[in-house]
């Protein structure tokens, strides 16, 4: 036992060792089994997950082309045009969201970093995180009695109301954390000149901060860019090119949707062109997040 | 955070001053702007019970003419005037309680793998990958789902399972590759980064100490994991599962896609077509005439909120009494 040998690699020069006991094959066994067995579960995963990506990248790629972001789409069955309103909608879509997500999320974490104490705080830090997790088509909902039923018409603002509020969650969480990592002393520095609490959070933890804040709301943006149920009752879909933020207007997920379903394989190859899209629009998100928050550099 | 900075210059008599001028929050611009960032917060916390009072309020003509009988009804039948979610509520929770099923032994695995035997150098490549594809799309999920995974069950796998396994009742019935058994596997895969993301956070909150403790006690790698991690962050895994069963049971494009959103009579069956909560809605939302049927989509929105509010909040319960107690916060 004393020994840091393998069970099974007999110390023949030491005739002291005592053979292994069969307890000690058994635990040894196990072990190895286990090991095996969580090995295989993490190469299952991974490798289903990226066969999945893979599978759609390889897809797209061939469909992708300046037609797909120029065009709208071509009559059913009909080859050629591509995506260019819903690419349109959903800039437009991701602004308007950015609107209300954004100035709602970034004060939510300013009061929860630094003024937020006590259960009032807690609270909210509670609720914010039990936002996040809400399926987003209730958000839809919400946006499609409050707007749309009253309007009698479906509209991008509704889409853009139902996004914005996805946002805030996101915007704040990651906001406060980045918020937390400027250091106190900075703070203090500056209240020591004599700043004011304001001055101090506006000029000095803010600008601290703005990389990791910035990249947050990038990160929330793409995310929001990906969603679909939100958008079916709100922003609806069109297959033409609007900027009237009153009127239905296409998006990416939306039309990634229209099309999978599609019996015409020209639209079928445009939806795995989509889908590259917003992938590639994660992963630049979700870089760059990581790039400033320094999570490459994590130990474990 | 600013009130703990103490201000202890100047003499007796300019102390009063000094303090006047920075005591930090008692300026005017000052409580303007904590009124201001304060607002917000009251803002945000409006919308979350605007949300709450608007799916109450337009559900109300369903919950009050059926009462506990929608969670039973059999379908939406407008002719009749009758509503409910039964097939829906089945599905749900079939469909999520599947994906638990294969998503919680992977990958609770899968992150054991990452923390303990992970070569160094994969680790946070590993980590970095699967929670980016915990940030992927639904629709991306749906498109393979509908596009590859439905077609090969239909083709290989169902028939295989029904060849081979056909005398379990749950492999019976008409092949149609959409149904229970494809919105199940989806799901599965959606949860998986999840799960392996919160197990991972919380298994590394352990302190190397316990784990190196054990280790010099002669116990074996697993027997350390087994004895020093696995119990002291079983509070926390628990906490990630519940977060993925709420978002299984909210998901609405993946499963809407592959689920064939036709309610049959619930069987035993994976094969069967059926339909979710979230399915309901984003399929009976256009056709919704004002009234009940109006209604009726609201409160199906209203259950899946309800059950995923719950559903997290005890979630993040769980996980935050492992902050409580100490260690290294852990976010998800």
């Amino acid at each position: 036992m004393s020994t840091t040998l393998h069970p099974f690699e007999r110390n023949t020069a030491n005739a002291f060792q005592p053979p292994p006991s069969a307890l000690l094959i058994r635990r040894h066994i196990s072990n190895a089994l286990l090991i095996m067995l969580s090995t295989f579960f993490a190469l299952f995963a991974v490798g289903v997950l990226f066969y999945l990506i893979l599978y759609i990248l390889r897809q797209g790629i061939p469909y992708l082309n300046l037609d797909f972001f120029t065009k709208p789409p071509a009559p059913n069955g009909e080859p050629g045009g591509g995506m260019g309103p819903a690419v349109q909608g959903t800039l437009i879509l991701v602004g308007l969201a950015a609107l209300l997500g954004v100035p709602l999320g970034l004060f939510t974490a300013i009061y929860l970093a630094e003024f937020g104490r006590g259960r009032l705080a807690n609270a909210v830090r509670f609720i914010v995180d039990l936002l996040n997790g809400v399926p987003t088509i209730i958000f839809g909902l919400f946006a499609w009695v409050l707007i749309v039923v009253p309007q009698q018409t479906f509209s991008s603002l509704s889409g853009g109301v139902a996004l914005g509020i996805i946002m805030i969650p996101i915007v704040a969480r990651t906001s406060e954390d980045v918020l937390r990592l400027v250091p106190r002393e900075l703070r203090e520095a500056s209240l020591a000149l004599g700043a004011t609490e304001t001055r101090t959070i506006l000029r000095v933890v803010l600008p601290a901060a703005r990389g990791g804040i910035i990249t947050g709301i990038v990160l929330a943006m793409a995310r929001v860019a990906g969603e679909t149920a939100p958008l079916l009752m709100t922003a609806f879909g069109s297959t033409f090119w609007n900027t009237d933020i009153t009127q239905p207007m296409d998006a990416l997920p939306l039309r990634i949707f229209n099309f999978t379903l599609s019996p015409y394989q020209v639209q079928i190859n445009q939806a795995y062109a989509g889908s590259f899209v917003l992938i590639l629009l994660i992963l630049l998100a979700s870089f760059a997040v990581r790039w400033f928050t320094g999570g490459f550099k994590r130990k474990f | 955070m600013q009130q703990h900075v103490s201000v202890s210059r100047g003499g007796a008599g300019q102390r009063g001053l000094v303090r006047l001028t920075a005591r930090f929050g008692k300026r005017p611009i000052d409580l303007l702007f904590r009124g201001i960032t304060l607002l917000f917060v009251l803002i945000v916390l409006a919308v979350i019970l605007g949300v709450a009072l608007v799916l109450v309020v337009n559900a109300w003509p369903t919950i009050t003419r059926f009462g506990r009988s929608f969670l039973t009804n059999q379908a939406f039948d407008p002719v009749h005037n009758i509503f409910g979610v039964g097939p829906a509520i089945f599905g749900t929770l079939v469909t999520s309680a599947f994906a638990l099923l294969f998503a919680v032994p992977i990958g609770v695995g899968a992150s054991i793998f990452v923390v303990d035997f992970c070569p160094r150098p994969l680790r946070i490549p590993l980590a970095f990958f699967t929670d980016l594809l915990a940030a992927v799309p639904s629709v991306i999920y749906g498109l393979f789902g509908f596009l590859v995974l439905a077609p090969w069950l239909q083709h290989t796998g169902e028939p295989w399972l029904q060849q081979h396994l056909g005398f379990l009742p749950l492999f019976q019935g008409p092949i149609q590759g959409v149904g229970i058994l494809a919105a199940g596997m989806i799901l599965t895969v959606m949860v998986l980064p999840l799960i392996i993301a919160v197990s991972r956070e919380v298994m590394l909150t352990v302190p190397t100490d316990q784990r190196e403790a054990m280790l010099a006690l002669g116990a074996t790698r697993w027997e350390a994991i087994r004895y020093a991690v696995l119990p002291f962050s079983r509070v926390g895994i628990l906490g990630g599962v519940i977060l993925a069963l709420g978002r299984a049971l909210g998901e609405t494009m993946a499963v809407t896609m592959v689920i064939g959103n036709q309610a049959t009579k619930p069987s035993a069956s994976l094969f069967q077509t059926g339909y979710t909560l979230s399915s309901v809605i984003a399929n009976q939302f256009g056709e919704a005439t004002p009234g009940l049927f109006f209604s009726a989509v609201i409160e199906a929105g209203l259950i899946v909120f309800v059950i995923t509010f719950i559903t997290n909040a005890l979630a993040r319960w769980l996980i935050s009494s492992l902050e409580r107690k100490g260690t290294r916060g852990v976010r998800v």
